[in-house]
């Protein structure tokens, strides 16, 4: 028989690699590094699945789309804008919707990816926040977290801006009046980045198209990178469980064999899911909307999900502007638009070390709560995202005007009082309840233990 | 047998060719029970994937449906992930293993502190250096930065309070009809432009609208700015920059008696009658009010500027008028 050098198809490859780069040690590392097995340890990843459908099917959106405000005239297959005026920009994303084949599949599963993307990083967040992942030592993690998020609402916001449809348009025209009411500085802003009063300079859609499809999702890819690092580095949180998880030993399915299939089939579940809502179910019809004129106003386009706060924001403020004088100091976007969201922000940023502040805690973390194990963090968390969540829901109550016929004015004057009674109530609500859930499984455990010590007597 | 024929077998997958068992290393993956079934199921479950990814290739050379395409690609990669989590429940060794987690490493920690330390012996002026360092790199900062400023023009906010609107100028409609006194009804509400002046500027678009002379209680100073009641305000919103889109006429009398124009953006609601009066929502100022003439021909015209800046306010929005 025959008597060749014996191969061995996975020894050989590994040591070629191994003595080529010294990875060996690493790749060891990779295949053996803990996952515990938690569902909700899945969210982020939902997020960074998103990223990837994004970035496929955003470079193939590339080859296609001009992003250029130059006039031109539709002659296309799609009757009723044949004959009309409008930019290239919006042309070729026309085009993209009717003319290039799968261009509109690629085109709506984009934009699903983009919503889904958003979401699945707010749940992440609300995950993280309420089990108190975000402890010593994974502060920096958490930041960097919370940074991605804001990045990728002005990513989402400058992706549906750059088709400069009417949606775009009217879209432009509130971000361009958010930045103009920045007090004292506002107006010499809006004019740097615009390069001229509204609708701005021809070059500001190359200004757009640059910062959507390269600045930041360059930002974005390095800070998803050295989140990831840092989370592998700090390894996983981890429930209290019955496999003796401790805050010093981590129990969990190794990366290889036991964690590929799983977070694979999540990967093609998430891309599965994007791409048939991208070809079943319509995503910004641009097509309806039309081309944006600034004597044009619809209340029919709604803008993408995660910017609902932001209108409510400025829905809700009452009619002012901060004057000294005859000299405007704070013009009334200001409040809802810009200062809202930072208010928001900074204090989801600055959370990790209030809670240090308040609760003196400054040990390692490794072990998750349960929401009832910290109340004053449960009850802040549900207040906090419930006063989010209110004025996200006022930013859509002219949809109840149009569905159910409620007064638009009465609903406001409920939302402004809503907004924060509400937050206030919830806050006694929740904090009672995750004490008295404590109390509950103490009571539970001094019965067992008086069980088994008379247990223990009678024997 | 002669070489060529044992790999022509070996190929064909007819004979197997020796691979080295794993004894000579311990046991690191704890070893599990087949399940040829599932593993049917998993075959299956790929070749499936397999066939609907074909499909999308067939439906998209042939221009089949969007609907189509994403239900095929979509089928397919869920098909794949059918496949992936059945094989990860039946087929793959999953093991709960335990490890410690990382410590932070005192050691090295202070090592580093200290090579850092030690390493500036020389240095006897530390906090002139980093001054001059730090002066260095900030200014070569502004430096990069500087070129910045040619996005757009700098501490200059003139450019926001120019409009195409002076006296005599003529408001057409949308072909660019000159808007006649008598085509405008109390029922409804205009769209107008500046006669030969670009549309895509803020200052340009007009809301017109015409109430009973007697209804009008218009500010001080606005004297004959609505002949005939014929009213004409910006119709971009002095909020966010919205176009004022909407016309409420009297749905419901008890409660909202009077028309008002409405921005469908967040529903700044304006009194045409009171010089666009801000009735509710969230706008700061009126909408700026253009002065109106009726010239020979019944033909609208401008009587001057705005009675103030148009669109979303900044800081010093009151503190000059508009200009051309």
């Amino acid at each position: 028989m025959l008597t060749t050098r014996r191969k061995d198809p996975l020894r050989d490859p590994v040591r070629f690699i191994d003595e080529r780069t010294g990875a060996a040690p690493f790749l060891k590392g990779v295949l053996r590094y803990l996952f515990p097995d938690h569902w909700s340890f899945l969210l982020g990843e939902v997020a960074l699945y998103a990223f990837v459908v994004l970035v496929a099917t955003g470079v193939y959106l590339t080859f296609f789309f001009h992003p250029s405000f130059a006039e031109t005239v539709y002659t296309g297959p799609y009757a009723p804008l044949q004959g009309r005026t409008m930019s290239e920009a919006y042309k070729s994303v026309v085009d993209i919707s009717f003319s290039v084949d799968a261009g509109l599949l690629i085109r709506q599963t984009h934009h699903w990816a983009a919503d889904v993307f958003v979401a699945a990083i707010v749940i992440h967040l609300v995950r993280v926040f309420f089990t108190g992942a975000f402890r010593r030592p994974r502060e920096v993690t958490y930041l960097i977290g919370i940074t991605m998020l804001g990045v990728s609402l002005v990513e989402g916001y400058l992706g549906y801006s750059l088709v400069d449809d009417l949606l775009s348009g009217m879209g432009l025209a509130i971000g361009y009046s958010a930045v103009l009411s920045i007090p004292i500085i506002g107006g010499p802003v809006g004019l740097l980045l615009w390069g001229a009063p509204y609708p701005g300079d021809p070059s500001f859609e190359s200004r757009m198209f640059i910062a959507h499809v390269l600045l930041i999702p360059a930002v974005l890819a390095v800070l998803l990178t050295v989140h990831l690092v840092l989370v592998a580095s700090r390894h996983h949180t981890q429930f209290r469980g019955r496999l003796g998880q401790t805050q010093r030993r981590l129990v969990g399915v190794p990366t290889f064999p036991g964690q590929t299939p799983r977070s694979l089939g999540l990967m093609s579940a998430v891309a599965a899911l994007l791409f048939t809502l991208g070809g079943l179910v319509q995503i910004n019809p641009i097509w309806l909307w039309g081309p944006y004129e600034t004597a044009l106003g619809t209340n029919g386009a709604q803008p993408d999900w995660y910017l609902g706060w932001l209108i409510g924001g400025l829905r809700l403020m009452p009619g002012f502007d901060v004057t000294i004088g005859s000299y405007t100091l704070v013009p009334n976007p200001f409040w809802g638009g810009l200062l809202f969201p930072t208010v928001v922000f900074l204090v989801l940023m600055a959370f990790p070390w209030i809670e240090r502040r308040v609760t003196g805690d400054r040990r390692r973390h490794n072990l998750l709560d349960r929401p009832r194990d910290a109340p004053g963090r449960t009850a802040f968390g549900v207040a906090f995202f419930a006063w989010v969540a209110l004025v996200f829901i006022a930013g859509g109550v002219d949809r109840s005007t149009v569905f159910f016929g409620l007064s638009y004015t009465a609903q406001v004057w409920v939302f402004r009082g809503l907004v924060w009674l509400l937050p206030i109530l919830l806050f006694l609500v929740v904090r009672r309840w995750c004490r008295a859930l404590q109390a509950a499984e103490k009571i539970e455990e001094i019965q067992e233990q008086a069980e088994a010590e008379a247990r223990v007597a009678a024997d | 047998m002669p070489g060529w024929l044992i790999w022509m077998l070996a190929l064909l997958g007819i004979v197997r060719r020796g691979v080295p068992d794993d004894e000579e290393h311990e046991q690191v993956v704890e070893p599990g029970d087949p399940s040829p079934r599932a593993e049917l199921v998993v075959i299956a479950l790929l070749l499936l994937a397999a066939l609907a990814a074909a499909a999308f290739v067939v439906f998209y050379g042939v221009g089949f449906s969007t609907q189509v395409l994403g239900g095929t690609l979509g089928g397919a990669l869920a098909l794949i992930a059918a496949a992936l989590i059945v094989a990860s429940r039946t087929l793959i060794v999953t093991e709960e293993l335990p490890e410690e987690y990382p410590e932070p490493h005192e050691e090295a920690q202070e090592e580093v502190a200290a090579i850092v330390r030690q390493s500036g012996s020389r240095i006897t002026r530390k906090r002139l250096l980093g001054v001059a360092a730090g002066t260095a790199a900030g200014t070569l900062g502004v430096a990069f930065a500087a070129p910045a400023v040619s996005l757009g023009p700098l501490f200059d906010t003139d450019p926001l309070r120019v409009t195409p609107w002076r006296r005599g100028r003529r408001l057409v409609d949308e072909q660019g009809v000159p808007l006649g006194a008598d085509d405008i009804s109390t029922e409804a509400f205009y769209t107008a432009y500046p006669e030969g002046a670009s549309r895509d500027e803020l200052g340009s678009p007009l809301v017109v609208v015409r109430v009973d002379p007697s209804d009008l209680r218009l500010p001080p100073g606005r004297k004959g700015w609505a002949p005939e009641g014929i009213l004409a305000f910006s119709k971009i919103c002095t909020h966010a920059g919205c176009a004022v889109a909407l016309y409420r006429k009297p749905l419901f009398p008890e409660a909202e008696p009077k028309p008002a124009l409405v921005c469908p953006c967040h529903y700044s609601t304006f009194d045409p009658a009171q010089g666009a009066k801000v009735l509710f929502g969230p706008a700061g100022r009126p909408l700026p009010q253009l002065p109106l003439t009726i010239d020979g021909q019944r033909n609208l015209r401008a009587a001057g500027n705005y009675s103030g800046n148009i669109g979303p306010a900044w800081s010093g929005v009151r503190s000059d008028p508009p200009t051309n």
